[in-house]
């Protein structure tokens, strides 16, 4: 008996190692963006729609094979794949799927390198994954580094258009200045401990052997918060961000403010819980956070109510989302299997649902009618009811309003910070989605409660496609704000 | 599971909807709407009965789901006496409201209606949850449809005045939601150890909190409920919304939605910080009777019959919030039984005030006058819920102010005094209106002026025998509140 209950687990074992290992989606993504530049020669565009969302399909697949595997390690343990990391690149790999299908105007566009467009968000996806399973802070570089750059581009590719040419130029010397200041702090926290290895980094953190070294340790941490706090959008580093998402084309600056956000935060977490949880250290860097996450939420809230473009409100609202997601990085309680943790990742999914549907909804709009100010909703619930359906369902979650996802990920973060004692800050969110509030209903208000005026009296043209996806979208919103047990405490 | 049914049928039906087109859409939502109503009259019955046969009263047809599991948050409804007697509400008000907008050809119907049912889920999950978030949840699913009926049905300035509206409620609920996270901080780990806290409500009436925090955690609480009824000073919002309102979301919110706010009080705060309440009852109490005072004057000034039916609502929800808060049998029992004929009456009222306006296009009682005389039938029913609403003895709003009053005096005789104006003041403003509008001088409405339909006969007879039922035999409704006041009441008086 005992002899034949051992031989399955040792087959399991070794079909684990072959099969469910994360580094396929890196691998499968890597080879099948190349794949994809090849179909980019041969000029079928049509093709290659279906093509990008079998893929994403696949390596979303292949990625959940490795649930509940345990930690598994890689390239001697650079990267390290575990439930974490699988959760996290299952968002990414999510987030995209249910993107793709907006940039289906680019289909019909001679003039667009969609081949190229398509194999960049791949290329920039295997950096989302090495941010979510870092385990040495060089793989943390090259993770933000290839997600980075491949931004960059996408931000350029409305090649006639100014805006776009100012918002890559923008964005690539923010960015690299902001990548020569976490990699500065990088080279300052290896001077202090030796080491470019996560637990080790930690270990000696905690037991420093040379107490002189100990300024230059928090200095260079103290740096590498700034850089990925400008990543992720978090002020006083966010001046980038209203630009950048304005001048990019809708359908990057979408998988800019979900994907690139929800890896850079996947990435502060592993950081401040692995590297950085000593007493010690939390005494540095937590008044830096916090300050950051009250600034970055007053920010983002208020600034969001004085625009008048919808985009630039959608990207002041994603650094005022940066500020909710910080207070969880602020109250995380010591694991990544934790409160907070949990929070982050539930928060991350439903934020990145509504933020595509709101950039889907936008993007569709201000193709048609070409204006992105409020205005341009006007009579949409008359003209195109879905539409209008999807952007209600997506600003009321952005809102946090009972009944979709945005809500339970607001709670679950607040009450995890309430747990850990940090009711001040929490108070000073609620205020702060208080005011989110306002304009989050003027979309709403704009479509249901005011007539279309002449040039928005016309139905926006949505490909059935596209209708799929946004109802999809919709739908797991709903879902996830009516049963978040599915997805609360997966971790 | 019958709870459950309750709560899963308006929503579902509220779906189906989507696949009826036009005018079959009413018909859909009516028989959805009924068919509600005989689940909810079977759940009375069975209640009933074991009321009858000295069955206790602890909540009926449970039903405990492990909602989220990590958090220690559950599904878990359930009916005991006064939840029935709120569900038997919202159930009967529910298909009489359809009724009542089939006069109305409104745009999209089936949304217009879908949304009505939709409401109700969210209602009935409010008068039925046994768990605080899952309260809180319930309570701003009822507020999403409601925003969009009044929104999108609405009147002119609707965009504004439900703007407002939605602020003021959220921000209310979300002192709420801080009120109840504080409060499940406080209490032991669940049952099966999964969670450190849980939010029932046994767990949060066991809490043992002392008097200093109750006191804050009170107002907490109370936020969301204040707004909600309203008590004067949390009332700006009331008089704009219901006027610009389509007469259907006008009844769904002062029919039942107001009732939420003070359901909320007695199950929700009373016997949870029973400490805080001791503290601020004579506040409140005070408040309770400035609204009904200033909400009565201020209807006497009214010239637009919909804002005059609004603002006496706030007198009389006052008086309601008075009954509550003097913590005796009498003033429970009183509020309620004048949830319910409240309910009946002011849903009544707008009625026959939309059913004015669909006629002669104005809601301006300067501009009405000498109406009677065409529609005898319309005059006989608007003066029946009229004097109802005025409580005049062998109507149902007698029974009820009578033992509100009484509760109050019992509290303190001078507020109960202050409180009885109400009566001579609804009176006033009442009959004023009713003289203006039907009687009177003969306006340019009045020679073409058609009395009810069949259809809107409809509506207003089953209104009109509810008014005397209760009226008459008002222990048929007392009897199913009455355990759950008393535990109620225990809990209060308990510490």
């Amino acid at each position: 008996m005992a002899s034949c209950s051992t031989i399955p687990t040792i087959r399991e074992a070794q079909a684990s190692r072959y099969i469910a290992t994360n580094m396929n989606s890196i691998i499968l993504l890597s080879a099948l963006g190349l794949g994809n530049l090849f179909l980019g020669f041969r000029r079928s565009n049509r093709l290659l729609l279906p093509v990008m969302m079998l893929i994403l399909g696949l390596v979303l697949t292949v990625n959940f094979l490795d649930w509940n595997q345990g930690p598994q390690s890689f390239f001697s343990g650079m990267l390290i794949v575990d439930n974490f990391s699988v959760a996290f690149t299952g968002i990414v790999l999510l987030t995209a799927l249910v993107l793709v299908p907006f940039s289906q105007k680019y289909v019909l566009d001679e003039e667009a390198n969609l081949a190229e467009y398509y194999s960049l968000l791949l290329f920039s996806m295997v950096g989302a994954i090495m941010l979510a399973s870092y385990n040495h802070l060089l793989m943390l570089f090259l993770g933000i580094e290839i997600l980075s750059v491949a931004m960059y581009v996408l931000a350029g590719s409305d090649k006639r258009n100014l805006r776009s040419n100012e918002a890559a130029l923008k964005y690539f010397l923010m960015g690299a200045f902001f990548t020569g200041i976490l990699l500065f702090g990088m080279a300052l926290v290896y001077g202090a401990t030796g080491t470019f290895e996560l637990s080790s980094i930690s270990f000696a953190v905690q037991n420093p052997v040379n107490e002189s070294l100990r300024p230059m340790l928090y200095i260079g941490m103290l740096l590498m918060l700034l850089g990925i706090g400008f990543k992720v959008g978090a002020a006083p580093f966010h001046f980038w961000t209203p630009d950048v998402y304005e001048g990019t084309p809708t359908f990057f600056t979408a998988f800019m403010s979900t994907v690139v956000k929800t890896a850079g935060f996947a990435a502060f977490l592993k950081l401040l819980v692995q590297v950085f949880p000593a007493a010690t250290a939390q005494g540095v860097w937590l008044p830096t956070l916090t300050a950051m996450c009250v600034l970055t939420l007053l920010v983002g809230n208020v600034g969001a109510v004085a625009q008048t473009s919808v985009k630039r409100m959608l990207a002041y609202s994603s650094i005022s989302h940066a500020g909710y997601l910080l207070v969880a990085l602020v109250a995380f309680n010591g694991a990544l299997e934790g409160a907070s943790a949990n929070g982050i990742l539930f928060y991350s999914l439903a934020y990145s649902l509504a933020t595509v549907s709101a950039f889907g909804v936008l993007k569709l709009v201000a193709d048609a009618r070409h204006r992105e100010d409020y205005a341009g909703f006007n009579g949409l619930a008359k003209t195109n009811p879905l539409l209008a359906f999807s952007l209600t369902v997506s600003m009321l979650s952005l809102a946090g309003i009972p009944l979709t996802g945005g809500f339970f990920g607001k709670f679950f973060v607040f009450m995890a910070a309430v747990e850990n004692g940090y009711i001040g800050l929490v108070i000073f969110a609620l205020l702060m989605s208080m005011v989110s509030i306002y304009y989050y209903l003027r979309p709403i208000i704009a479509m249901y409660m005011r007539a279309a005026d002449v040039d928005t009296a016309e139905a926006v043209p949505v490909t059935t496609f596209q209708s799929g996806a946004l109802l999809v979208l919709a739908l797991l919103t709903v879902l996830l704000g009516v049963l978040p047990g599915l997805i609360a405490g997966v971790l | 599971m019958l709870t459950v049914l309750l709560l899963l049928w308006p929503v579902t039906a509220a779906l189906l909807l989507h696949f009826f087109k036009g005018k079959s859409a009413r018909v859909a939502a009516l028989g959805a709407a009924l068919l509600e109503f005989a689940l909810a009259l079977y759940a009375a019955g069975f209640s009933g009965v074991n009321l009858a046969r000295g069955g206790d009263i602890s909540p009926n047809f449970e039903f405990n789901y492990s909602w989220i599991a990590s958090a220690g948050i559950n599904f878990h409804v359930g009916m005991d006496g006064l939840s029935l007697l709120l569900v038997l509400l919202t159930t009967l008000l529910v298909p009489i409201i359809l009724l009542s907008a089939f006069r109305r050809n409104f745009e999209n119907e089936s949304v217009f209606y879908a949304l009505v049912l939709f409401m109700q889920t969210g209602l009935i999950g409010v008068f039925t949850a046994q768990d605080a978030f899952l309260f809180y949840f319930m309570w701003e699913v009822a507020l999403i449809p409601i925003y969009f009926l009044a929104g999108v049905w609405g009147g002119i300035e609707r965009a504004r005045v439900t703007f407002k509206f939605f602020l003021y409620t959220i921000i209310g609920s979300l002192f709420m939601l801080a009120g109840f996270v504080y409060l499940y901080f406080q209490t032991g780990p669940t049952v099966d150890g999964l969670s450190a806290h849980n939010a029932s409500l046994s767990a949060f009436y066991s809490l043992n909190l002392p008097a200093a925090t109750q006191m804050w955690v009170f107002w907490l609480i109370f936020a969301a409920f204040a707004v909600k009824m309203p008590i004067f000073p949390f009332h700006t919002w009331q008089p704009d919304t219901y006027t610009e309102s389509p007469a259907p979301a006008s009844m769904l919110l002062a029919g039942i939605m107001l009732k939420m706010g003070i359901y909320g009080c007695m199950r929700w705060l009373l016997p949870v910080v029973p400490l805080g309440v001791d503290y601020w009852q004579n506040l409140i109490l005070i408040l309770a009777v400035i609204g009904i005072i200033y909400g009565a004057i201020i209807a006497i000034r009214q010239q637009d019959v919909k804002r005059l039916i609004a603002y006496s609502s706030l007198s009389h929800v006052g008086l309601m919030i008075a009954g509550v808060f003097s913590l005796t049998q009498l003033g429970m029992q009183g509020a309620s039984i004048q949830m319910l004929a409240h309910g009946i009456n002011v849903v009544g009222l707008f009625f026959i005030a939309d059913a004015i306006e669909r006629r002669t296009g104005t809601r301006n009682i300067a501009e009405l006058g000498g109406l009677t005389r065409q529609a005898p039938v319309l005059t006989v029913c608007f003066l029946i819920l009229l004097l109802g609403t005025v409580a005049l003895p062998l109507t149902n709003g007698f029974v009820g102010e009578f033992l509100l009053l009484a509760g109050v005096y019992e509290y303190n005789a001078w507020l109960g005094a202050v409180a009885g104006i109400t009566i001579i003041l609804s009176a006033v403003y009442l009959l004023r209106m009713f003289q203006r509008v039907m009687l009177g001088p003969d306006s340019a409405h009045s020679a073409t002026f058609t009395d009810l339909t069949g259809a809107e006969l409809v509506v207003l007879v089953p209104l009109i025998v509810l008014v005397f039922w209760i009226g008459l035999f008002p222990n048929t409704f007392l009897h199913l509140s009455e355990g759950s006041v008393m535990s109620i009441l225990g809990q209060v008086v308990k510490r």
